[in-house]
């Protein structure tokens, strides 16, 4: 089954069209930053967002890391992961790394059977460690573009290409169909709870760090989406700013009385080794 | 020539040697930072009030031990972008003063959420005449994939100095570059300075002790 079809089946999942809907209203939001057009939009989005996680999401995930153990939600995790493998284990594929499609499909064979339906993460130890794929990564390295930056509802940050491949990365995440409503609920209930759990310690430090944290929040998910997509490949570019006008005059006196002390410390050095030479010479 | 004269001239050779003998007895990029990683996380692994989260004991932790290896004029300058060149001298020095008090509230006290991770530090590569390295370190806990935090550092007079930390592929440097560009074009340079002053006291005032 190809990523298309699985695109179009899920379209007519009620999440799949709140995105698109997102997408089409950001459409229509004034652009004034060329670097993110739908700037207006975005910040609503994200401060819905904002008060939807104050209210539900990062309650819960706080209750949830206070009432269980550490290793049951290392469990939980290792049990979520566990499903996700396959699909990431596809999508080495599509980008033509074999060997690691290879090594996730063994993830999966070794911890849903030896390791108990993924609870416990054998593999890692056996040397198969876990990947960081998904079809927003595959579509970035077969060289589609990314497009504007976009916040969903409740999805967040997302750029375009991201958000067009979500639905079957949504699906390919979940890939055991539950039937049963409830269940199904409380599982993706359980996914969203563990994940924001894992955020609780940077998200507060973002939240101290930034002066504007939609911007931060932007330039960190675009960046990190770039490292992702070249698979930590990126060239890092720091500029001097400095160097190209010279130091300016306040500079220059700096540099100068540092320079003085730097000469007085010297001569103070030597002074000492002469004298401490002479005593043991004598 | 006379021996004394002799000793005198070889103690001035020496004297002018020893900053050189000083620089290259200065420690390796990679040992560096494991050093002082490994120094800074036993202090906070033994520390029962620093785990509980008491600010001022982090964050002078953290100025004793941490911050002499840290450039943070270079870190500014690219945290700020070209806008830097505009800045006038006494400018640059605020910014530099104000984005250093953020970074080193926010980062100590996300030392303080340290518990039971385990750092793992990659082999190094470097070349003698290099003057920027790389040093790759990755923190491993339980359940979670590893995050890679990686330390860019330069050479200079004063040994190895960290301009740069990359966290999960991101700069934490660079990554404020949109919102102060932002900043600056809506309030100027000094509009930045004072948003960071502001954020600052804030933060201040949260951590004072109850």
């Amino acid at each position: 089954m190809n990523a298309l079809t699985i695109t179009c089946s899920a379209a007519r999942r009620p999440l799949a069209v709140a995105a698109l809907s997102a997408l089409l209203l950001g459409g229509c939001a004034t652009a004034n930053n060329a670097k993110d057009p739908l700037e207006g939009y975005n910040r609503a989005m994200f401060s819905f967002n904002e008060q939807v996680d104050k209210v539900v999401v990062k309650p819960a995930a706080q209750a949830y890391e206070f009432v269980l153990p550490n290793f049951v939600r290392t469990g939980v995790g290792n049990f979520i992961g566990n499903l996700e493998d396959p699909w990431i284990g596809i999508n080495n594929l599509l980008q033509g790394k074999a060997a690691d499609a290879l090594s996730d499909l063994m993830r999966f064979a070794f911890n849903s059977t030896f390791g108990l339906l993924g609870v416990i993460d054998i593999a890692t130890p056996m040397g198969l460690p876990k990947h960081d794929e998904d079809l927003g990564q595959t579509l970035g390295s077969w060289g589609v573009g990314e497009g504007a930056y976009v916040v969903l509802p409740f999805f967040g940050p997302r750029t375009v290409r991201d958000s067009v491949a979500l639905p079957a990365d949504f699906m390919g995440q979940n890939p055991v169909r539950i039937d049963h409503v409830p269940t199904r609920n409380s599982y993706t209930a359980l996914r969203v709870t563990h994940q924001r759990s894992t955020f609780l310690g940077a998200e507060r430090t973002v939240d101290e760090a930034t002066i504007d944290k939609y911007a931060y929040t932007r330039d960190f998910y675009l960046e990190q989406r770039r490292y992702k997509v070249s698979d930590g490949n990126v060239a890092r570019e720091y500029e001097d700013f400095e160097a190209r006008l010279g130091p300016a005059l306040g500079e220059e006196v700096d540099m100068a009385a540092e320079a003085a002390v730097g000469r007085l410390e010297l001569s103070g050095i030597g002074s000492g080794q002469i004298a401490a030479a002479m005593q043991t010479g004598k | 020539m006379n021996f004394k004269k002799l000793l005198v001239l070889f103690c001035f050779l020496a004297a002018g040697l020893m900053p050189m003998a000083q620089a290259s007895a200065q420690p390796a990029p990679d040992v560096l930072v494991r050093e002082v990683t490994n120094e800074v996380l036993e202090i906070v692994r033994a520390d029962r009030a620093i785990q509980a989260g008491d600010s001022q004991r982090v964050i002078a932790l953290v100025h004793a031990k941490v911050l002499p290896h840290f450039d943070f004029r270079r870190m500014t300058m690219l945290a700020v972008g070209r806008d830097w060149r505009d800045a006038s001298a006494e400018q640059q020095g605020q910014l530099t003063e104000a984005f250093r008090t953020l970074l080193v509230r926010t980062y100590s006290n996300a030392l303080t959420q340290y518990r039971d991770q385990t750092i793992d530090f990659k082999p190094t590569r470097f070349g003698e005449a290099d003057k920027r390295v790389q040093v790759r370190t990755e923190v491993r806990q339980s359940g979670a994939q590893p995050i890679g935090i990686d330390y860019m550092l330069e050479k200079s007079d004063a040994g190895w100095k960290v301009f740069d930390v990359i966290v999960a592929g991101v700069s934490l440097v660079t990554n404020y570059r949109g919102s102060f560009t932002q900043e600056i074009r809506s309030g100027g340079i000094d509009g930045l300075i004072k948003s960071l002053e502001v954020k600052n006291r804030s933060l201040e005032a949260e951590q004072k002790p109850s």
